[in-house]
Formats: C-alpha cells, sequence, structure tokens
C-alpha cells in the first residue's frame, strides 16, 4: 500500500511533476504579469503603486500559510513520530522564509509613496518580523544540529510555539490602531478589492504558488538523494 | 492504541501550549497601550495621564473642509466622528494625504485639543478600485 511512498518511486514521481510544472510555469508568469502589470486598472487613490499589492498580498498569504503547514506537520511529527514529516518541513522552511521577507520588503516599498515612510512600529510588521524570525530560528536548527533526531525535535517546539504567533499576525489589525489596513478580502462577506483587481491578485498567486511547489519538489528531491548517500532504504 | 509515550507527549504538549497561550495573551493585553500605533482624539480625551512632553501619533480622518493650507504651515482637523483634534504642521505630506482619508501625526500635544505635528503619515484603507468606478459612485452619492 505504501509502495508510492517508496523513495525510489517518489523520486520519480518528482521529476515527472517538476518536468510538468516547468513546462507551464512561464507561461503562467507571463500571464499573470501581463494581467497584473499592465491590464489591470490603477487605482483611484494609489495609482499604479497598487500593482505592488500583487506581489505583496500573495506573498503573505504564502508566508502565512507555509508556516500554518509547518506547525500543524511538526505537532503530529512530535508526538506520532512519523520521521518524512520532518524532511516536508524541512524543504519548505526556506519558501516560507523568502516569501515572507518578500511580503516585509514589497510592504516597505509600497509604504514609502503610499504612508510616507518605509518602516512604521506597528503591529502588523513587527509580528510579521518575528514570523521571519520563527522560521530563520527553524532553519538555524537543521544547520547547527547535526543529530537528525534532536535537530527534528527542537524544529518541532519552535515550530509549534510559533504558531501561536500566526492568529496574531491575522488579527493584529483588527485588534490594535495600525498604520497597516485591514483586511480587503474576507473569508467572510463580501471583499472591498474590485473584481477587476481581483483576477490577477487570484493568477499571482496561483502562479507564486506553482513556483513553491516546484522549489518545494527541488529541495525534497535533494533531501531523498542524501538519504540515498547515506544507504538508507527508509527513514 | 496509543502508546502511553504518545499519549504523555501530547498532554506534555497540550499543557505547555495552553499555558503559554494564556501568558502570551496577558502579556499583550497588559502591553496594548504601547502596541498602539497610534491614539484616536477619543482616547486621548479619555485618558488622564497625558503627557505633554512626550512625542506622540494621534490618527483619524482627516474632517471635511478643515484642511487650510497656506505657505508656512497645513492646519487641519483629525476626527474619529466622535471627538476632534486639531493639528498644525509644517513639511511636506505623502501624495496619498486628503481630506475625509486616514492619518497618523506624529508630534506633541499642546493640550487636549491642539496638536503640533513634525511628521504626517497617510493611512490608507482596505478599498481598492479603479478611478472610473470612483467617479460613477461619486456622482451616484450626489
Amino acid at each position: 500500500m505504501f509502495n508510492i511512498f517508496h523513495n525510489s518511486n517518489l523520486f520519480k514521481w518528482i521529476e515527472k511533476l517538476i518536468y510538468f510544472i516547468n513546462s507551464i510555469f512561464f507561461i503562467l508568469l507571463l500571464v499573470a504579469l501581463s494581467f497584473a502589470l499592465i491590464l489591470s486598472p490603477a487605482d483611484y487613490l494609489q495609482g499604479d503603486s497598487v500593482r505592488i499589492m500583487y506581489v505583496h498580498v500573495p506573498a503573505a498569504w504564502i508566508g502565512l500559510a507555509s508556516f500554518s503547514f509547518i506547525a500543524l506537520l511538526s505537532l503530529i511529527n512530535f508526538i506520532f513520530k512519523i520521521k518524512y514529516f520532518s524532511l516536508i518541513t524541512k524543504s519548505i522552511a526556506p519558501i516560507g522564509l523568502m516569501f515572507t521577507c518578500i511580503a516585509i520588503i514589497t510592504g516597505s516599498i509600497w509604504g514609502q509613496p503610499t504612508w510616507g515612510t518605509f518602516w512604521a512600529w506597528d503591529a502588523r510588521i513587527i509580528s510579521m518580523s518575528i514570523l521571519a524570525f520563527f522560521y530563520f530560528l527553524f532553519i538555524c536548527v537543521h544547520k547547527l544540529f547535526s543529530d537528525q533526531e534532536i535537530a527534528d525535535r527542537i524544529s518541532s517546539i519552535i515550530a509549534i510555539f510559533g504558531a501561536i504567533n500566526i492568529p496574531i499576525i491575522k488579527y493584529s489589525v483588527n485588534w490594535w490602531n495600525t498604520l497597516h489596513q485591514p483586511a480587503s478580502i474576507k473569508i467572510l462577506g463580501s471583499s472591498t478589492i474590485h473584481s477587476s483587481m481581483l483576477l490577477p491578485l487570484f493568477l499571482m498567486f496561483f502562479v507564486l504558488i506553482l513556483y513553491c511547489a516546484l522549489i518545494f519538489l527541488m529541495k525534497y528531491k535533494t533531501e531523498i538523494i542524501r538519504i540515498k548517500k547515506k544507504n538508507l532504504k527508509r527513514l | 492504541m496509543l502508546t502511553t509515550k504518545v499519549k504523555k507527549r501530547a498532554y506534555l504538549l497540550a499543557a505547555t501550549l495552553t499555558v503559554s497561550v494564556v501568558a502570551i495573551f496577558f502579556i499583550l493585553k497588559s502591553l496594548s497601550s504601547n502596541i498602539l500605533y497610534f491614539k484616536s482624539p477619543t482616547e486621548i480625551k479619555n485618558s488622564n495621564d497625558t503627557n505633554f512632553n512626550k512625542k506622540i501619533r494621534v490618527g483619524g480622518m482627516v474632517k471635511k473642509n478643515s484642511l487650510e493650507i497656506d505657505s508656512e504651515e497645513i492646519k487641519f482637523t483629525i476626527t474619529d466622528f466622535e471627538n476632534e483634534i486639531m493639528v498644525s504642521y509644517s513639511g511636506t505630506v505623502p501624495n496619498l494625504f486628503t481630506e475625509e482619508k486616514g492619518v497618523v501625526a506624529e508630534g506633541k500635544l499642546q493640550d487636549k485639543k491642539f496638536f503640533i505635528a513634525d511628521r504626517i503619515l497617510a493611512k490608507h484603507d482596505e478599498n481598492y478600485m479603479p478611478p472610473e468606478l470612483k467617479k460613477i459612485m461619486k456622482e451616484n452619492v450626489k
């Protein structure tokens, strides 16, 4: 039953998937970028700087989502000791860190023309920086401890406790006065972004998710190769 | 089905997580006035220990028809639709700074109704729309 999870089989599937995503990624990226940069309208107030949002918002979503996912897998791994999960979390973490940093940097580039400052010590920005710090810690632990088991255990604990920060980031704009605006796209209720701007936003989100999948699969492949080098059939 | 080891780990984690969530909740609660990036005019009116020498930030909407710009200074009123504060400022303002839009002013209170700012930030709201649509909406309001 678990034949598909056997490393050699998994390896073939990953290779095929990487090839498939590679073949469609650049076309989709071009389509999404042309919608985001050319076809979509400028904002009535911000003008063209609204286009930064099409990278900023998906990057922030991915940063949050991948940390939640890492935390969930770490929780299961910590309790039930499923070692494949630590390979997955290890492969996701760098992507999450990159997108969190992209969200912070694009946000600050957007902040200069809109707010009039690159940086503000407001709750959303601080909590997002803390998220980046947790990602950094998580990756550092894997680099510092050569013993796989200890590294897994410490990094799981970091991810589980770092997850407390996730709802704080999400609701920081509602709980406190912040310079950052509240969420425009709500899970319940209508969104306050016009539909002509929603389309490029979701397209960009989809393309960036594909990019994440690509990097994740490549990272995961390397991890499998690393295991094979140790001559282990399974973990 | 679950071994005692698994159960022990689960309980330990649940206990420490609950404790830390409660701890963080109380820490954030006690810090909440410091976490606020700006104060609204109502919060300033209601606070008893107003410090006139400390730099603070006041935020709200720029009141309609209150903006006066001359060669030396910019005067406007910040409102949260309950209370108001007069602001005086000299310097450049961000592009998005206009009437009926969010603003955060950094500076010192002179008294509870008058504020001298040395920095102005524009606060953007969560609405995004193309310019044509805004025009149509304005005409509908009229």
